[in-house]
């Protein structure tokens, strides 16, 4: 019985030590919020945006994208709502301008494009190391290992990766990046930055970008709600918005947790080790207890000489 | 073939002839018709021609997808990556096939050979199940020939789908192991079938933690995306073990339900173990998975109070919520409850009918219908839903085809039984 025993058991944890090894090895999260020290982020001003539509000119310029259907002077845009929500970043514009209008207020302008999260949810949860946040703040994609699964455009609590549906042999993630290849990694400014008549938008490190901010606030407080959105929004995201408004009036999302969305599924992650650990000794225990001294069954019968089913 | 029995032919179920002889390959696959009495039992089942009506619309339409690309079959939606491929292909298909583990590990584990009569029947639901939800992933990803990358060329072992995607391929080729001794008896490879069984025990352990995990991790795939799943079917903490949970009486009712089927259609491919004692396993069957459900509505209850929802059950969505519980879990319990009290087969049957229908219900609402809820609903695109049906008729074409062949409705009669 020893013998068949050891067999039994080793052959069971065998099978566990295998799921082990193939087990994957969990990064440590949550240990650097602030991200990268010198990360870059850009400081968007709503108060000054006047939604002339030349970032979105200049992106599309800069990512040789697609002719646009209407043309970026066409400010009839601010009134398209399709699926009768806003727009949002499709495959052919990373960025976009909404229209906003508050309630007993002078409309809101509002820029949409990544905002290149301290942590991303969409670079946690691809499966094939798709998405890289680098040292300069930008959360790039690599369209050469991307499977297609999507599953960044479920995570992403924006609503900002877009995918190219209509290519059959090489469909990708189409999302800014910041100006990353282009620009970013030789310390310039990004496009829409850089195109902005109004100055709305700040480019530079993320620390200083959050004392600007706050500056500004502590300077006309009646001008400014008193929040940085994008400080705190899941992690702390590289691009900052200041607003005239309550941040719901102009359509961001203030439901949004302050913990990076990781931290959700941490609880799934920490019990797999566990699981992977404890349930082959628990469950060849469970079949020790059980067949142990039957007379009957092929329990026993298949361990020497596999005749079964009597 | 019920034509074929009452004029005395029998199917081919043993490896040797009645004089004596080998049954050749060929034979084997006519199930041991001629090829003329074989066509014309295909022609003759009317459920053939639904299938062929199917796949004459179906598979063109999938080869369109291939050639034109996701665009021209779906609503190219940025906001529900995930449409029914996913949302019934993966989300559905899994759950229901966790019949595999459930009867390895009671029939295995815990030597309960009164289940014998169906655990291979389970084990086989399980690996086409996962076969076939692997299939529906290959429609929709983006670029299928990759799908192999998170395994061999470049890794993020930090994703909840790394894990499923390594566990549902690990849990497959343990399942192909499993299922293939049916196939080495069938063939004739003893010393094949005898390899496997010798693993038996590791295999079905390794059964029981992957389907643990990947089972979990199919909900906790949810958890990325807070906000977006309505809050009644979103918990961070207890996605993943209302997932797993669910699972449980999923692949039980999915077993009674598929053998429903093949008791009613294909009787003559069953022996009379088989029948003999379906009635007994059914009813043992709904006790497990009855218990597995009240487990579920339990932690379903507690996720709302943890998370403090109580205020969202007032809403429109709260009775969409309640109506998923009251008709697939509590209607389902009480169904099965007087079915297993009184020992009827049938009441056991609709209950298992109501609890897959409920976990079906259960995960589209998770995965399409309350997903997205702050936004706009997403309707799929008919050539998506055509689509779908279609790898389903393939599925059960492919499940038809195995139970009509292989030893998994009767026990093989080696040569020294013959």
């Amino acid at each position: 019985m020893s013998k068949i025993t050891r067999r039994k058991f080793l052959a069971g944890s065998m099978a566990g030590g295998a799921a082990i090894a193939m087990a994957p090895t969990k990064k440590a999260f949550g240990a650097n919020l602030e991200g990268f020290p010198d990360g870059m982020g850009v400081l968007v001003d709503m108060t000054r945006c006047v939604g002339c539509r030349s970032c979105e000119a200049a992106c599309n310029k800069e990512q040789n994208l697609p002719e646009p259907d209407k043309s970026f002077d066409d400010y009839s845009v601010f009134d398209e709502r399709p699926h009768g929500h806003y727009r949002r970043p499709t495959e052919k514009a990373y960025t976009v301008v909404n229209r906003y209008d508050p309630v007993d207020e002078q409309p809101v302008y509002r820029k949409i494009q990544c905002n290149h999260c301290n942590e991303p949810a969409c670079l946690t949860s691809c499966f094939v190391n798709a998405y890289t946040k680098t040292p300069e703040g930008a959360v790039i994609y690599n369209d050469k290992v991307c499977v297609g699964c999507r599953n960044c455009m479920i995570a992403c609590p924006f609503g900002i990766p877009a995918y190219s549906y209509s290519s059959a042999i090489n469909p990708i993630i189409k999302k800014c990046i910041f100006c990353y290849d282009t620009r970013l990694k030789n310390g310039q400014t990004p496009a829409c930055v850089e195109a902005c008549p109004q100055q709305v938008m700040v480019f530079g490190k993320r620390k200083e970008l959050i004392k600007i901010a706050h500056d500004r606030i502590r300077r006309s407080p009646v001008k400014y709600v008193d929040q940085v959105y994008g400080e705190k929004e899941v992690g702390g995201t590289g691009w900052l918005y200041l607003s005239g408004v309550p941040f719901q009036e102009a359509g961001f999302n203030i439901s949004l947790p302050s913990e990076p969305i990781i931290n959700n599924v941490k609880d799934f992650l920490a019990i797999v080790p566990m699981v992977l650990a404890i349930w082959p000794a628990l469950f060849t225990g469970f079949h020790l207890l059980a067949t142990k001294g039957k007379s009957h069954g092929h329990g026993d019968d298949h361990s020497h000489d596999g005749q079964e089913e009597h | 073939m019920k034509k074929l029995a009452a004029n005395g032919i029998k199917p081919h179920d043993a490896e040797m002839k009645a004089d004596g002889r080998k049954f050749s390959l060929m034979e084997k696959l006519l199930l041991g018709l001629t090829l003329d009495q074989y066509v014309q039992q295909v022609i003759r089942n009317k459920f053939n021609w639904l299938l062929a009506l199917i796949f004459v619309v179906g598979i063109p339409l999938i080869i369109y997808r291939f050639i034109f690309g996701l665009g021209v079959v779906t609503h190219s939606s940025y906001d529900y990556p995930w449409g029914l491929f996913l949302g019934f292909g993966l989300f559905c298909m899994v759950p229901l096939s966790a019949s595999g583990f459930m009867l390895g590990t009671t029939v295995e584990i815990f030597g309960r050979h009164d289940f014998e009569p169906i655990e291979r029947l389970a084990l086989l639901n399980g690996l086409l199940g996962y076969f076939f939800a692997v299939v529906y992933l290959l429609v929709d990803l983006g670029q299928p020939w990759r799908l192999a990358y998170p395994m061999v060329y470049s890794f993020g072992p930090a994703a909840v789908l790394f894990l499923v995607g390594w566990h549902v391929a690990t849990y497959l080729s343990v399942q192909v192991a499993e299922v293939s001794t049916a196939f080495f008896e069938w063939i004739g490879f003893r010393r094949g079938y005898e390899f496997i069984r010798k693993g038996t025990i590791g295999l079905t352990v390794s059964g029981i933690i992957l389907s643990t995990l990947h089972q979990g991790a199919l909900g906790a795939l949810f958890v990325y995306a807070p906000g977006k799943v309505h809050p009644l079917w979103y918990s961070a903490s207890f996605q993943w073990i209302h997932f797993f949970v669910s699972s449980i009486p999923a692949g039980l009712c999915m077993v009674i339900c598929v053998s429903t089927v093949v008791i009613y259609t294909m009787k003559w491919r069953c022996d009379q173990r088989f029948i003999d004692s379906l009635d007994r396993i059914t009813i043992s069957l709904a006790k497990g998975a009855s218990m597995g459900l009240f487990t579920y509505l339990f932690i379903k209850l507690l996720a709302v109070a943890h998370d403090n929802e109580w205020a969202y059950l007032a809403t429109g969505w709260g009775a969409w919520w309640l109506f998923e519980m009251f008709f697939g879990v509590i209607l389902a319990l009480i169904v099965l409850g007087v079915g297993i009290h009184h020992k009827s087969v049938a009441l056991c049957r609709l209950g298992a009918l109501i609890t897959v229908l409920g976990i079906l219900l259960n995960r589209l609402n998770t995965a399409l219908i309350a997903f997205n809820w702050n936004l706009y609903p997403e309707i799929p695109h008919i050539f998506e839903v055509i689509i779908s049906i279609t790898i389903f008729a393939i599925y059960v074409t492919t499940y038809r085809f195995i139970l009509n062949r292989l030893p998994i409705l009767y026990q093989f009669k080696s040569r020294a039984e013959a």
